[in-house]
């Protein structure tokens, strides 16, 4: 009987729930000092003077450094084609670009002290105009990086043939805004460093990448790799937003060394809001044609992508949107066209979707779109047009090869179990009755990519010790997911040693050699994949040992899974255990197996969603009140752990269509930068989910395993959105921007009317 | 999100309180469940030099009926209201906008005292109040005085309490079988509303409007327009009358206006004033 499948209660939690995490801000630290940050308080200017005198004289105060102290190089954007001249200063050099740039760091005994010293240090600023809007920064008038001679970071554009639409019957054209939003992660960044005498740098830090945290370091610093150590404790959340390590832990870096002792820094949740890359970010003009039989036939989008101020991962989005752009479609024309700008807000980076999410709100509009100008059912037209299962693999226009899908099926299960038609009576219903209570249907289906990376494999090592224990290292980086749950179990699978005896390692990049970390829905096809494999060849090893204990043919020596022995088959009471295999193996080395997983590609999970919303056409409060989700991310290791993945999706999918967006002012303030004036979404928010199982094993990986982590943000936006305007479709309105604020609904609620009334 | 340093003094009894608040002036503020003045601190948009705290003085958290009001000890936690029998028998209205206060986190430590004294336009409480008619016990050097609800609130964040008085009480004309109702229009249940309204019908009818100006306010036109016979609607069309709502980042002065029409009419037919 196979563990693989069931719903494992995590082996994490009872820590979690007793004695809690040991998060970055948890660390002892002892001896340490605190290092406080200067951040720029103007979006955009010049640093006409600095003067840190003021601090110095601040109790506990032992330095204050800028960037004319430290000789750190800035910071590569680890992207290639990205322009040298617009790398980021690790402190801001003469210009700052964004309010929250850190300008200068104040090292004090105590932590409270810094919050007062940093108020000291003087930084007269020259204005410099500011850029927030990317049209705006588009067109030039104002440059960030005038050595650069553009604002433009990225260029993936392409020209629209101008007889791209001439077979269709029907065009429609929309501006759809894909809003800038905070990852949010509850544990804000945090971290520590400290140089040994031998001149090794140990770091801890809130990170979902250890190993290449420490390859930058090291690089940084130019130590060997051997010299630098990189630790992650307990994470509490990175949604993307904590791959890389930030200008700030390089400044508490280099200030350890320079006082040659700890130094540790936890930002606050105000600093959080401006320092922590954010997501989204594009404005999109979709245009998209067909025949008034439902049949889509060309699809055009043009993604203008704020990369904010310093160009990353950010500037790279488009790409994904570009290449994601049919989505679930079999649509015979795609064109799609890109460019990312820099503007004077918080740089962008890879949350929760990354591009994906962007590439399937705009597909879905345009269907919605498409439907609702030939005026057809709008599930029944993506039906029409959905990528048939029998065609997969399947390539896309945009040249990706999707592994499996069943999209058709996908879209029924939902629509079934959400009682489609009784939803569309009921709303007909209501639209009869002429309340202010209108109820609006929206459906979505989606594909995105997961592991899509190029270096698809991930590291691990697996071995038994001689006490019968198992020890599993991954080069996976757990924050939240389970990983602990879901390796032993793997592990477990193989070995027939019992989950409670598998220690899993991780985040330490002195136990594990190496990693790629945790992101992209990466982790179980990768990472897991690794487990998996290397127990199987751990197995075989221990195998070929113990058939020369039990002076036996290899060939005949079993694993007893349920014992935990191995015997030659038909004579089970002659038997060598895990112990007595591994004690040995002690002499040749030990039962040790190092692997690296290689995936033979990406993933492609898809699913669909139906969600129904109740718009109050009075005040313009628009209220989830059912999601039903169908998301397939092939076989299923553990439903606790995928259903976990998909309720944070869900709800982070949803507080894009209803509730969260950045916002700054026009001279780049922001204004959303706390937890009250920023609408994270809450459990008050949200109904219960309504999940629905699908499982299609994608055949890139022994384990059948697609991506879970990003699905439920991609699907489930678009379809809130769609039902936000489908609750008002028949006041005649097509198209609301999210999120769909009460003010935004209302707002178009009052155009739609005064539109119809000068008719 | 550090506070600016500050003295921390324990009153042990309200003439304590306000022998430091007469000692410290205008430096010193009172700090009772904390949820108003310390997020303020936090952001360093206040930095009081001392901090009175009140918060165990328990001798000033009740709620008791008394003839025909009921007396309310200024240090009474939300959660205490939200669950009083008294209020529940007597003035559903408060322990309903009570329970609708923040999170329950914020329930369990803020105070009426507190966020009446707070005077923040955008709060629940005061508006009740305002609708209900209550009086306000303050304890100062020269001893108490009372002051009406609506002569309490005065500017942004200022009310008619002085720097060296206690609030100790707030007294509620009993309501007992009135309507009422409380409109709360906001994003996430744990938010300030973006426009509130707090209506009791009964003998004693009264409107409160949670941020519709610089202070908790009185719906005086739709009062005035009920009492001359208006229908709900009718009289809901004046909730907005001479009214400078502000601008944020939820809601234009204008859609202020809109809603606090229709919350109007929706709480006037809810507690069927009309």
């Amino acid at each position: 009987m196979s563990i693989l499948g069931n719903r494992v209660l995590r082996r994490e939690d009872p820590k979690f729930l007793t004695t809690g995490g040991v998060y970055g801000d948890d660390l002892p630290g002892v001896g340490a000092l605190w290092a406080t940050f200067v951040r720029s308080t103007m979006a955009h200017a010049r640093i006409v003077a600095l003067d840190a005198g003021g601090a110095l004289d601040r109790p506990g105060v032992v330095a204050v450094y800028t960037a004319a102290d430290l000789d750190l190089p800035p910071v590569p954007a680890g992207m290639p084609g990205i322009p040298e001249s617009m790398f980021r200063p690790v402190l801001a050099q003469d210009v700052v670009r964004f309010v929250g740039e850190p300008v200068a760091v104040v090292l004090t005994e105590e932590r409270y002290q810094g919050e007062d010293a940093a108020e000291a240090v003087f930084v007269d600023y020259e204005p410099l105009p500011t850029v927030v809007d990317p049209e705006t920064a588009l067109a030039g008038g104002t440059l960030l990086f005038p050595d650069h001679g553009t604002n433009v970071a990225t260029d993936f554009r392409e020209p629209l043939d101008e007889h791209f639409f001439d077979d269709c019957e029907v065009v429609v054209r929309q501006r759809v805004i894909n809003q800038r939003v905070a990852p949010c992660p509850l544990e804000v960044r945090s971290g520590m460093a400290s140089w040994g005498a031998d001149g090794r740098l140990t770091q801890w830090l809130s990170t979902q990448a250890p190993h290449s945290a420490k390859d930058a370091l090291a690089g940084l610093f130019a130590l060997a790799a051997d010299q630098v150590r990189v630790i992650a404790p307990d994470v509490g959340g990175g949604f993307g937003a904590k791959i890389g390590p930030y200008p700030e832990d390089l400044v508490v870096a280099w200030s350890a060394r320079a006082q040659g002792r700890p130094v540790r820094w936890t930002e606050t949740r105000s600093e959080s809001m401006l320092g922590l890359v954010h997501g989204r970010g594009q404005i999109q003009d979709i245009a998209i044609g067909g025949n008034r039989d439902g049949q889509v036939l060309a699809y055009r989008i043009d993604v203008l992508q704020d990369a904010g101020a310093y160009p990353a991962v950010g500037a790279y989005l488009p790409m994904l949107t570009k290449l994601m752009a049919p989505g679930t479609y079999a649509i015979p024309k795609v064109s799609a066209s890109a460019c990312a700008v820099v503007t004077n807000t918080t740089s962008i980076g890879a949350y929760r979707g990354a591009g994906r999410p962007e590439a399937t709100a705009a597909i879905e509009r345009a269907m919605d779109l498409f439907a609702a100008e030939i005026g057809a059912d709008p599930a029944q037209v993506r039906r029409q047009n959905l990528v048939s299962k029998d065609f997969f693999p399947y390539t896309t226009a945009t040249g990706f090869t999707y592994d499996i899908g069943d999209y058709m099926g996908a879209l029924d299960l939902a629509l079934e179990a959400s009682d489609y038609a009784g939803l569309r009576a009921e709303q007909a219903r209501r639209r009869a009755e002429g309340g202010p209570c209108q109820m609006g249907i929206g459906v979505s289906t989606y594909v995105e990519i997961t592991n899509g990376l190029p270096d698809a494999g991930e590291f691990a090592v697996v071995e038994v010790l001689p006490t019968g224990t198992a020890r599993v290292y991954t080069g996976s980086s757990p924050h939240g997911q389970g990983h602990v749950t879901a390796w032993s179990m793997l592990a477990s699978e193989q070995l027939g040693i019992p989950m409670e005896d598998i220690e899993v390692v991780a985040n330490d990049t002195d136990l594990v050699a190496s990693g790629g970390g945790t992101m992209g829905s990466r982790s179980l096809q990768a990472g897991g994949l690794a487990v998996h494999e290397a127990s199987m060849t751990l197995v075989d090893e221990a195998r070929q040992l113990a058939a020369e204990l039990l002076e036996a043919n290899p060939d005949d020596v079993v694993l007893d899974k349920i014992e935990g022995r191995f015997h030659v088959a038909g004579t089970p009471a002659v038997a060598r255990s895990w112990a007595e295999v591994a004690s040995a193996a002690e002499e040749r080395g030990g039962l040790r197996v190092e692997h690296k997983s290689s995936p033979s590609g990406p993933t492609f999970p898809f699913g669909a969603h139906v969600a129904v919303v109740e718009v109050d056409t009075e005040t313009g409060q628009a209220r989830l009140r059912r999601l039903v989700a169908v998301d397939d991310a092939g076989t299923i290791l553990n439903p606790l752990l995928a259903e976990g993945q998909r309720h944070g999706g869900l709800a982070q999918g949803v507080a894009q269509a209803l509730l969260e967006e950045v916002r700054y002012d026009a001279d780049g303030n922001p204004v959303t930068s706390n937890l009250a004036d920023y609408a994270m979404i809450s459990a008050t928010e949200l109904p219960s989910f309504e999940l629905v199982s699908m499982a299609t094993p994608t055949p890139v990986n022994a384990l059948g395993a697609k991506g879970i982590g990003e699905s439920g943000t991609i699907g489930s936006t678009p379809a809130v959105q769609s039902a936000v305007v489908d609750a008002v479709a028949h006041l005649g309105v097509r198209h609301i921007d999210m999120p769909a604020s009460p003010q935004r609904v209302w707002q178009v609620l009052q155009d739609s009317a005064s539109h119809k009334g000068s008719e | 999100m550090i506070p600016a340093a500050f003295d921390y003094r324990r009153a042990q009894s309200v003439d304590e309180a306000v022998g430091l608040l007469t000692e410290h002036g205008e430096d010193a503020k009172l700090l009772a469940g904390g949820h108003s003045l310390l997020p303020l601190m936090k952001l360093r948009l206040a930095a009081p030099s001392v901090l009175v705290d009140i918060g165990r003085l328990s001798d000033l958290s009740y709620v008791r009926a008394n003839g025909d009001t009921v007396a309310i000890g200024a240090l009474t936690r939300h959660r205490d209201l939200e669950i009083s029998s008294v209020l529940h028998e007597h003035v559903p209205l408060l322990a309903h906008v009570a329970g609708q206060v923040g999170d329950p986190q914020v329930r369990h430590r803020g105070t009426i005292g507190g966020s009446l004294a707070h005077g923040d336009p955008a709060s629940d409480l005061p508006a009740a109040c305002l609708a209900l008619g209550a009086t306000f016990t303050m304890v100062g050097p020269q001893g108490e005085r009372e002051i009406e609800a609506a002569d309490f609130f005065q500017g942004f964040l200022e009310t008619a309490l002085g720097p060296d008085e206690v609030l100790t009480e707030i007294r509620v004309p009993k309501a007992d079988g009135a309507g009422w109702s409380f409109q709360k229009f906001n994003r996430r249940a744990q938010d300030w509303a973006i426009v509130g309204v707090a209506a009791v019908a009964g003998s004693r009818p009264g409107i409160g409007l949670v941020n519709m100006g610089s202070v908790p306010l009185r719906a005086t036109a739709v009062e005035a327009a009920l009492a001359a016979g208006a229908s709900a609607s009718e009289a809901a069309a004046h909730a907005a009358d001479g009214l400078d709502p502000p601008e944020d980042l939820n809601a234009s002065p204008e859609y202020r206006r809109h809603l606090v029409r229709v919350l109007v009419r929706r709480a006037l037919e809810e507690a069927g004033a009309a």
